[in-house]
């Protein structure tokens, strides 16, 4: 790869591929721990399963599935990126400066995805103990069937937000469009407070935690049919 | 007088029908349970082989080799996974069955050169400890899933349907959410848990390309990608898992089994294995793929004429579930406690059943420990003795297949061919697209011309 010691990969000059290949077995030891991508032009698959405690600055637009399954590294997209960003992340965080598609931090199981426009639907499915913030609104079906971990919405939330919700919760500090089943509004407590000053003190967001509300399960899904017991 | 109408049952509403009426009316809610269909289907048994004779010349069954080595993932991976038999072992959860057997299978496996799988619930590492080549399951659920077991598998298998349930998620009831279960799919102990029937990351056959590429950039290219499928609409499946990228295709028909679901999932919902291998091989024909993708079918291959009529239908290797479980016991009327075995026949009759007729996998309560998270029924089933059970019945398998594969003159089991086979059913030669045994005629090819 001709230009390994370069802190600058150029993506109209090399492929995703070698790049991830650097960014998996170079980057940490022989290389500098901060990369920048350049002209990564809405390509897919970028920065995907890294394993080190870099910086990856990317310079534009990314495509699908930026920063999946995402350890340790801190991922920083100068642009807009299209769907599943940071999917699957176990710690670490990706950040992004513009605007983000459907499913963003899709089952992410830890680290922090901080989108400072808005998330397109289905932000935060799945999710399994990562964290979300969102600096604008987020589209429908958010957080569906989330496990654990938390979203945090600084705009608005679209229709069914929180649908079969397990043990994540999600603050929002505008309207919430509609519920989706399972999912309640609860009074904040002083623990909530604490989370969401905690998550937007990281994002350097400028919102006050008393201005949001919280969404958790109700836990009406969580057994079947508990009169019957179990005889379906 | 009693007239014979006064006690003849209605064919539209049987006794089975009735008593599904009168449980329905009573509960309110459907009936879910594992295993697969339990209906009669056009299946391998409709097929039989056109051994050798004055026309074809046989290997001697005792003295001259037969070749059984299979190799999967030719297509994109750097390291495609080579198997001694084509006979490999089906995905199946840790929740759904115990970690015994679990190892167990993970052993026999390895003892005989195959594959086994992982299952919705993630990797354990008594699993990969145990298994020589894993299969890691990517399903919609993604519990457990991680970069980290990601990158110790042998070959990933990216589930899109399951033959038992096409188009529906999995189901892990309370009692078997035990507290390592729970901590593996970050799900809260004892809930009844629902997976999700549709990925999270990507929908159509366009981002299921992205999302295959994805995962051969994390894992460097290094190892094959499966795309699985539950029989339906196999052949157009088949051409958009191959147009996505798969290495591998895996075929899943309606009698494949499930910890548990829907009971009018398993009966009602996808085709049954042998059309949809047909299909399958006529997809890949189609694509002129064949021999570059490889097919693995699955769903209700029980013994090694089912895994030799499946190859000769053009399967490079089958899939094995639910005979697996069997192998280890399940429907038996006593488990082995190391001195000697222990009548259980009480304790089917408990869950309203007996050995030979039980699918109460979704209970946890299996007499004989496979399908349970109960510390003292999972060791019931010890993994030394689970492994040799399994060996024996692998190797009993690839038996029978290399001992149907030299009767027809072949050296190699992949050497089956379609031109073995006859159909002894109008519905299985339709199926299959296989000739009526003792005649030319295959329903719905066009009739042949006298010359």
């Amino acid at each position: 790869m001709e230009s390994l010691e370069l802190e600058s990969i150029d993506l109209q000059k090399l492929s995703v591929r070698q790049l991830n290949h650097y960014l998996h077995h170079e980057i940490g030891t022989t290389s500098p721990s901060r990369v920048e991508i350049l002209n990564p032009n809405g390509l897919h698959n970028i920065a995907v399963g890294l394993d080190a405690p870099v910086r990856v600055d990317v310079r534009g637009h990314g495509g699908y599935f930026l920063g999946g399954m995402n350890r340790q590294a801190r991922i920083v997209v100068h642009g807009n990126v299209g769907w599943s960003v940071a999917e699957n992340m176990m710690s670490g965080e990706v950040q992004v400066k513009g605007f983000a598609s459907q499913c963003a931090g899709a089952s992410a199981h830890g680290g922090l995805l901080f989108i400072e426009g808005s998330a397109s639907s289905r932000c935060g499915i799945s999710l399994k103990g990562g964290d979300i913030v969102v600096g604008g609104h987020v589209g429908h079906m958010s957080a569906f069937m989330a496990q654990a971990g938390h979203l945090v919405v600084c705009g608005d939330a679209g229709a069914g937000l929180g649908d079969s919700l397990y043990e994540a919760v999600i603050y929002v500090r505008g309207k919430i469009h509609s519920l989706g089943a399972d999912a309640r509004e609860e009074p904040m407590a002083e623990e909530d407070y604490a989370t969401v000053g905690q998550l937007l003190s990281r994002t350097g967001l400028d919102c006050s935690p008393r201005e949001f509300k919280r969404v958790a399960s109700a836990k009406t899904l969580y057994h079947w049919n508990v009169d019957a017991d179990q005889e379906y | 007088m009693t007239k014979k109408i006064d006690l003849e049952e209605s064919f539209l509403y049987d006794r089975h029908v009735l008593e599904y009426i009168h449980r329905a009316s009573e509960h309110g809610l459907y009936d879910i349970r594992g295993l697969g269909a339990k209906r009669r289907v056009p299946n391998f048994d409709d097929l039989v082989f056109l051994t050798a004779s004055a026309s074809r010349y046989p290997l001697e069954g005792y003295r001259e080799k037969c070749l059984t080595r299979t190799v999967l993932g030719t297509r994109r991976a750097k390291k495609p996974i080579t198997l001694d038999i084509p006979i490999t072992i089906a995905g199946m959860s840790f929740g759904s069955l115990s970690a015994n057997v679990k190892e167990a299978i993970g052993r026999a496996a390895s003892e005989v050169g195959t594959s086994t799988t992982t299952g919705d619930g993630g990797m354990t590492q008594e699993e990969r400890a145990s298994s020589k080549t894993l299969v890691y399951q990517c399903l919609p659920s993604r519990y457990g899933f991680n970069p980290q077991d990601l990158k110790q598998a042998d070959a990933i298998e990216m589930v899109i349907g399951q033959g038992a349930k096409p188009g529906g998620g999995g189901m892990l009831l309370g009692l078997k959410v035990s507290p390592r279960v729970a901590q593996m799919r970050t799900l809260p102990e004892g809930i009844d848990q629902r997976s999700a029937c549709r990925h999270p990351d990507w929908t159509g056959p366009d981002d299921l390309t992205i999302k295959i590429n994805e995962l051969r950039e994390i894992t460097d290219w290094q190892i094959p990608i499966y795309v699985k499928l539950g029989a339906t609409r196999v052949r157009d499946d088949v051409k958009l898992a191959v147009k996505a990228g798969a290495d591998v295709v895996v075929v899943d028909g309606m009698q494949g089994g499930t910890a548990a679901t829907q009971q009018v999932f398993i009966e009602h919902a996808g085709i049954p294995t042998l059309p949809a291998v047909r299909q399958a091989v006529e997809a890949l024909d189609e694509m002129d793929v064949l021999g570059e993708v490889q097919l693995v079918v699955s769903g209700g291959i029980r013994t090694g004429a089912d895994v030799a009529k499946a190859l000769a239908l053009g399967a490079d290797a089958v899939s094995l579930g639910q005979a697996v479980l069997m192998a280890l016991g399940c429907n038996s009327p006593s488990y082995f406690d190391g001195q000697e075995q222990v009548d259980v026949s009480d304790e089917y009759a408990k869950l309203g059943t007996g050995p030979g007729y039980c699918h109460h996998c979704q209970t946890g309560l299996c007499p004989v420990g496979v399908t349970t998270q109960i510390p003292e029924l999972e060791k019931r089933l010890q993994p030394d003795w689970g492994a040799r059970r399994l060996k024996n019945y692998l190797q009993t398998l690839t038996m029978e297949l290399t001992t149907l594969a030299r009767a027809c003159g072949k050296s190699n089991v992949h050497h089956l061919e379609r031109e073995d086979l006859v159909a002894l059913t109008v519905e299985a030669a339709a199926m299959a697209k296989l000739p009526l045994a003792g005649t030319d005629w295959i329903p719905g090819d066009p009739p042949k011309r006298e010359s």
